[in-house]
């Protein structure tokens, strides 16, 4: 037995051991725990089937995100245990036989149709070989429409998440502004234009004001505000009596 | 070298382990969508395998597009579960039947 052997069947007992906890366990808090446990051993099962990049994805995004959300969720939610536990020997039995039944038809699948002599192991990969390079290159040239609609989908479900979740006008009293009126605001609401004498701070260019070097600081008083050069037109029309 | 076939049995575990788990949980949410990540965890370990036995990259690609759309599931997934409980104050799937379905 090699040691790739060793590693992936020892993976794989505690990919199984992690899914039976999630199923079984008591506490939600655990079972996601087991699903963390359960997610790893899946990600190192794959490195033992030369696919790195999905494994650093697999522990990068679900480890890190998804089982985050999952565990936030728990924590959020006060939940009573026994009542939803009740049952869970009755369903027991039945569900057994479904998967026992399951494993025993695609055992009978698998080894009719999968033998190892048919699908024989591959030859390793060579040294420089770059699993990321290769999946990177089918994915943004071959896949890359598919690609974008991912991505897509990953900013549709931002959206849903925030939208589902979000409690706007919880309190009547918190300060808020629309954005729709800031971005129908006119210049004429925002800007005055005011006309004024041209007038010199004392001491810049004194040599082309010799008449007035001490000009005051501040106008008395600034000249009238003048129209508004670009009035909004007015939108509403005198409509003729019909 | 570990064959082809001991992959599939491996997925074919913990598909059996998921479907388990759908039915014994079938009062919590949180837990069906946890075995709905399991299940599709056994779907992608027999992707994968067939993508490195068939030395062929789109068994990667397919996962990777499974990996999204399963996160983008399960938060919407708990959005909505967030949503039903301030509402309901339970996720009880038995008693969410407001619906009369």
């Amino acid at each position: 037995m090699t040691f790739l052997q060793f590693a992936f069947y020892c993976f794989a007992a505690v990919l199984v051991f992690a899914a039976a906890g999630v199923v079984t366990v008591r506490n939600p808090v655990k079972a996601a725990l087991f699903l963390v446990l359960a997610f790893f051993s899946a990600a190192c099962v794959w490195i033992t089937l030369e696919a790195e990049f999905l494994a650093i994805v697999l522990v990068l995004v679900y480890v890190g995100a998804v089982m985050v959300l999952f565990l936030f969720v728990v924590m959020m939610l006060d939940i009573d245990l026994a009542e939803l536990r009740a049952g869970f020997a009755r369903y027991l039995p039945v569900g057994s036989v479904v998967a026992v039944l399951l494993v025993v038809e695609i055992a009978l699948v698998l080894a009719r149709t999968f033998s190892p002599e048919r699908f024989a192991n591959p030859p390793p990969q060579a040294a420089g070989h770059s699993n990321t390079r290769e999946l990177g290159e089918q994915l943004y040239t071959v896949y890359i429409y598919p690609f974008e609609i991912a991505a897509f989908i990953l900013l549709v479900a931002i959206v849903a998440a925030i939208a589902l979740t979000m409690r706007a006008r919880q309190r009547p009293d918190a300060k808020r502004i629309d954005p729709a009126a800031q971005v129908r605001t006119r210049r004429e609401q925002r800007l005055r234009i005011v006309q004024m004498k041209p007038q010199r701070r004392p001491g810049a260019r004194a040599s082309e004001s010799p008449g007035s070097p001490e000009s005051p600081q501040h106008p008395d008083a600034p000249q009238p505000e003048s129209p508004s050069p670009s009035s909004p037109p007015s939108q509403s029309t005198e409509s003729s009596p019909s | 070298m570990i064959p082809l076939s001991h992959y599939l049995a491996l997925g074919a575990v913990l598909f059996a382990l998921s479907v388990v788990g759908i039915f014994l949980n079938r009062k919590n949410v949180v837990i069906l969508l946890m075995s709905i990540e399991l299940l599709l965890l056994a779907v992608n370990i027999n992707f994968v395998a067939f993508s490195h036995f068939l030395q062929d990259v789109a068994g990667q690609v397919f996962v990777f597009f499974i990996l999204t759309v399963a996160a983008a599931e399960s938060a919407i997934g708990l959005a909505i579960l967030i949503v039903l409980f301030r509402a309901r104050r339970t996720i009880n799937v038995e008693e969410l039947d407001s619906l009369k379905g």
